[in-house]
């Protein structure tokens, strides 16, 4: 796969072009120039890693949208077997910004419902950047309340920019499909487990994110707006873009240290899209995990446990 | 004293002149911009009486109408906001709380009371936008809980007034995770068969909307009031397309199947009584 590289990882995008070119070289003329390669590959490693090693949140931001970023079908196929996609929210469409299914993982059927963004511009088109309708959030409460009937566990994945702002999303009632499934998810009888593998887009994640053990991946994000969205609103400015997402406190980390997000997976050097089989294979560790830990609980104790979860969220002075 | 007020004889000088003036008396309609007596609109619970425009008002003014005179306690009221995230826009978020503070006399922006209506018992909490916009932080999202923990350990109903843009910006994902807190105490209240009614006055809008707003047993709004999800400006630059008529209105919503009724302020409070008189299957009066 060619890589695709962001502003900032131009300086490893020089070296990796050098790198291919000497390749090629090598491969017309028959040099031996292995050696090379060798050491310019481990240079670019390190030249990752600085770079790496001090992302601001706008970069970060930038790489959770990265147009190579795994999104959740590329995780489905690498870890759900014998999935099948179940479409459509018995009442008016399918949307597929929002897909759901079941599969099995490890040896236990589970039920996945995860945002998907289109990798090019006609599948972009066709999965609405990512950006559900209110028909994509009542097909995924659909699919819960079949989790929950036949006792499955509920593993989400969210990357959305947002619900989508249009009109017949809103004469449909955006915020009624929203607030509902806030609703049924706080008490949903089954476990839910949440993974934010790129954009965590306000109440278009959420709808989806309330869980009783939610993950993030390393370099996601997580907020109430888009750093776009509340420079243009409290800076009246779109160049202050880069000082929201500083402020906002969107990042892996800075939410794991606030306590509202539980665990954070790391990636491999360079992002996600750098080895989509490793991250694939932690997430999918991460998960089994939780989902033995949570299976022993009794029903009641889950929903005490992700009630007691909910109403403690909050920061403040009495 | 200037020049001019030396030159009049001590006599007929008057000094106390601004007293006899006292300000706004008269005010002016925004929508149909017919001047009114502002007693009359006072009376009129903010309604314009020309053409019957609802007109924002704060939360304790609000509550005061609505609640019956006597008997009313206030829930949770000194909880207060931090700046957990130490956000600075143009101006700091700490400085926006004390100057909302100081501007409105509230510690944040929902009023939480206990009382009756008609005589009977209800919690009723109500936004105020004139606080950073109504916008949803912590505080609100606690005081919202509180009020509905305590309307379930009385079983008595919870009744809300929603006037919001949202979440809190300032509070980052802690407010929206506010959304999911009130969402689940709202599950709690209605598995216990406690009656919520949602009383969606202007603005209602983003996650305030698309959470506590959205889940009354009974949604109800006021007539005209902007109620949705995403905002129209939004909209409008997402789409490229001129908005529908009166979009995102309560007339819009009534229309759409979003909300139960829209009703008149001066007609809230018997009406509610009749719906929880039912819904309570108590005696009518």
């Amino acid at each position: 796969m060619q890589l695709n590289f962001l502003d900032y990882e131009k300086p490893i995008a020089e070296l990796e072009a050098k790198i291919d070119e000497l390749r090629y070289m090598s491969d017309d003329n028959n040099l031996n120039i292995a050696e090379e390669i060798q050491q310019l590959k481990e240079k670019s490693a390190v030249l990752t890693k600085t770079i790496f090693s001090s992302l601001t949140p706008w970069q970060i931001t930038q790489m959770a949208r990265h147009p190579q970023r795994p999104y959740t079908l590329d995780y489905i196929h690498r870890f759900i077997t014998n999935f099948e996609e179940l479409h459509g929210d018995r009442t008016y469409a399918d949307d597929a910004a929002l897909v759901t299914g079941i599969g099995i993982l490890n040896g236990r059927s589970v039920v996945i419902i995860g945002h998907q963004k289109g990798r090019d511009t006609k599948e972009k088109i066709i999965r609405n950047f990512g950006m559900p309708k209110p028909e994509g959030y009542r097909k995924a409460l659909r699919i819960m309340k079949m989790a929950e009937r036949f006792g499955i566990s509920v593993l989400t994945f969210i990357d959305t920019p947002g619900a989508y702002p249009g009109i017949g999303a809103e004469e449909r009632g955006q915020s009624e499909a929203i607030a509902k499934n806030l609703f049924e998810m706080a008490q949903l009888k089954t476990p839910i487990i949440s993974t934010v593998i790129g954009e965590g887009g306000s109440g278009g994640a959420l709808a989806i994110g309330v869980a009783d053990h939610i993950m993030i991946l390393e370099y996601s994000i997580y907020s109430v707006i888009s750093p776009e969205g509340c420079a243009a609103i409290l800076w009246k400015s779109i160049k202050k873009t880069s000082d929201a997402a500083a402020t906002l406190g969107l990042t892996s980390d800075r939410l794991k240290c606030l306590g509202l997000v539980d665990q954070i997976i790391t990636e491999p050097l360079g992002g996600a899209h750098r080895d989509i089989d490793e991250v694939a294979g932690r997430i999918k560790n991460a998960i089994n995990n939780k989902l033995t830990e949570l299976e022993t609980m009794s029903v009641d104790e889950l929903i005490e446990r992700r009630q007691q979860r909910l109403l403690n969220y909050g920061e403040f002075e009495v | 004293m200037s020049w001019f007020e030396k030159l009049i004889p001590a006599k007929i000088r008057t000094t106390a002149r601004s007293r006899s003036i006292p300000e706004g008396v008269w005010c002016k309609c925004s929508a149909c911009e017919n001047i009114l007596y502002r007693a009359e609109l006072e009376r009129n619970l903010y309604v314009c009486p020309k053409c019957g425009y609802h007109q924002r008002i704060n939360a304790r003014i609000r509550l005061g109408s609505f609640l019956d005179q006597d008997g009313c306690v206030e829930i949770a009221a000194n909880i207060k906001p931090i700046d957990t995230l130490k956000f600075k826009d143009s101006k700091k978020y700490k400085d926006r709380i004390s100057q909302a503070q100081k501007n409105t006399g509230e510690n944040d922006a929902l009023l939480a009371i206990e009382g009756t209506l008609n005589n009977l018992p209800v919690i009723v909490v109500a936004f105020d936008f004139n606080f950073m916009g109504g916008s949803m932080g912590s505080v609100v999202g606690e005081k919202f809980v509180r009020a509905a923990q305590l309307s379930f350990k009385k079983r008595i109903p919870l009744i809300c007034f929603t006037a919001s843009g949202g979440a809190r910006m300032q509070e980052g994902l802690l407010s929206l995770m506010q959304m999911a807190k009130t969402s689940a105490i709202l599950a709690q209240l209605s598995k216990a068969g406690i009656p919520f009614i949602s009383v969606l006055t202007d603005p209602t809008m983003g996650g305030v909307s698309a959470s506590l707003g959205m889940l009354g047993d009974i949604n109800i709004a006021e007539p005209k009031a902007l109620i949705g999800f995403a905002g129209p400006r939004v909209i409008e630059q997402t789409v490229r397309e001129t908005l529908p008529k009166s979009f995102q209105r309560s007339e819009f919503l009534l229309k759409h199947g979003a909300i139960d009724m829209i009703v008149d302020r001066r007609k809230l409070r018997n009406i509610l009584t009749n719906l929880l008189t039912i819904l309570q299957k108590r005696e009518a009066v």
